[in-house]
């Protein structure tokens, strides 16, 4: 997965000033992104809609159980903006899937393109479907 | 063998209960909705920020390409619309399918004093950022005293 080491610790990295102002007020519970999971003869992917998260500001991370997906809003605003209407009021998305034994999760891959994130999971090489020759005699 | 079944159901049907219950104390009766006030959840979520200079807007879309946005502004009205498609991949199982697809169009009241001539707009992470400059006769003015 090509985002892991360097967004592994999320917390640690530079918080955004614009996070930092609103770490106070928000609340503990992250923003669960929308997604989109299937299945293909390849494996699973999946899309999640993670507006304003860079690739920086985006941690993944998949063992053979779980996949974690964490990422921070950072957006650019002027000092002193007063708000005025907020849908969103979290900067903070989680969710996590659990994953099953069928799926490698060491060649996982990850892409971010404005603000949807995809992930595809292959099955491992000794499970993808075959078909199946029925040879007439 | 299904003796777990029931338990869930029944946990279920409570949970469906007290849903009804919420709704009946926050739902849509019980306090006036803005007139131009729309249901959670609408695509794409909306944050409207102000300074004295400027009305920031900001619209979570993500997955469509600057083009895809149509803004226009009457008086203190944005209106934003567009189309976001996602492609349905063809011979897959989907399990989940929860992510918005389609027309949306969203409208959003300004305060009275922006200037409809100056509106940038820019699309970033999925997010549209849209700056629209108050009219200078509108902000604050220290006034002396002689």
């Amino acid at each position: 997965m090509n985002d892991q080491q360097q967004v592994a610790t999320p917390s640690s990295s530079s918080a955004s000033s614009s996070a930092a102002q609103h770490s106070e007020r928000e609340s503990e519970y992250p923003l669960i992104p929308p997604a989109d999971v299937y299945q293909d003869g390849e494996g699973i992917t999946l899309h999640l809609d993670m507006p304003g998260v860079s690739k920086d500001r985006l941690n993944i991370q998949a063992d053979k159980n779980t996949l974690v997906i964490e990422g921070d809003v950072q957006i650019a605003m002027p000092a002193g903006m007063e708000p005025l209407y907020a849908e969103i009021q979290t900067t903070r998305y989680q969710r996590s899937f659990t994953l099953s034994g069928e799926l490698d999760a060491d060649k996982a891959a990850a892409n971010l393109s404005n603000g949807v994130l995809s992930v595809s999971i292959p099955l491992r090489a000794e499970l993808k479907p075959r078909k199946i020759e029925i040879k007439v005699t | 063998m299904f003796g777990n079944m029931s338990a869930l159901e029944t946990l279920v049907d409570e949970l469906r209960r007290m849903e009804g219950g919420i709704d009946q104390m926050f739902g849509p009766r019980s306090t006036p909705a803005g007139i131009r006030s729309v249901a959670r959840g609408t695509f794409p979520p909306i944050n409207v920020g102000a300074t004295d200079n400027e009305v920031h807007v900001y619209l979570f879309a993500p997955g469509l390409d600057a083009k895809g946005f149509n803004i226009s502004i009457q008086q203190n009205l944005l209106l934003v619309s567009g189309s976001r498609k996602l492609p349905i991949k063809e011979k897959a199982i989907y399990f989940r399918q929860e992510r918005f697809g389609g027309e949306f169009r969203r409208v959003i009241t300004l305060p009275e004093d922006v200037d409809p001539e100056r509106v940038e707009a820019k699309y970033r992470d999925g997010v549209l950022q849209i700056v629209l400059r108050r009219r200078e006769t509108a902000k604050p003015r220290q006034i002396q005293i002689n």
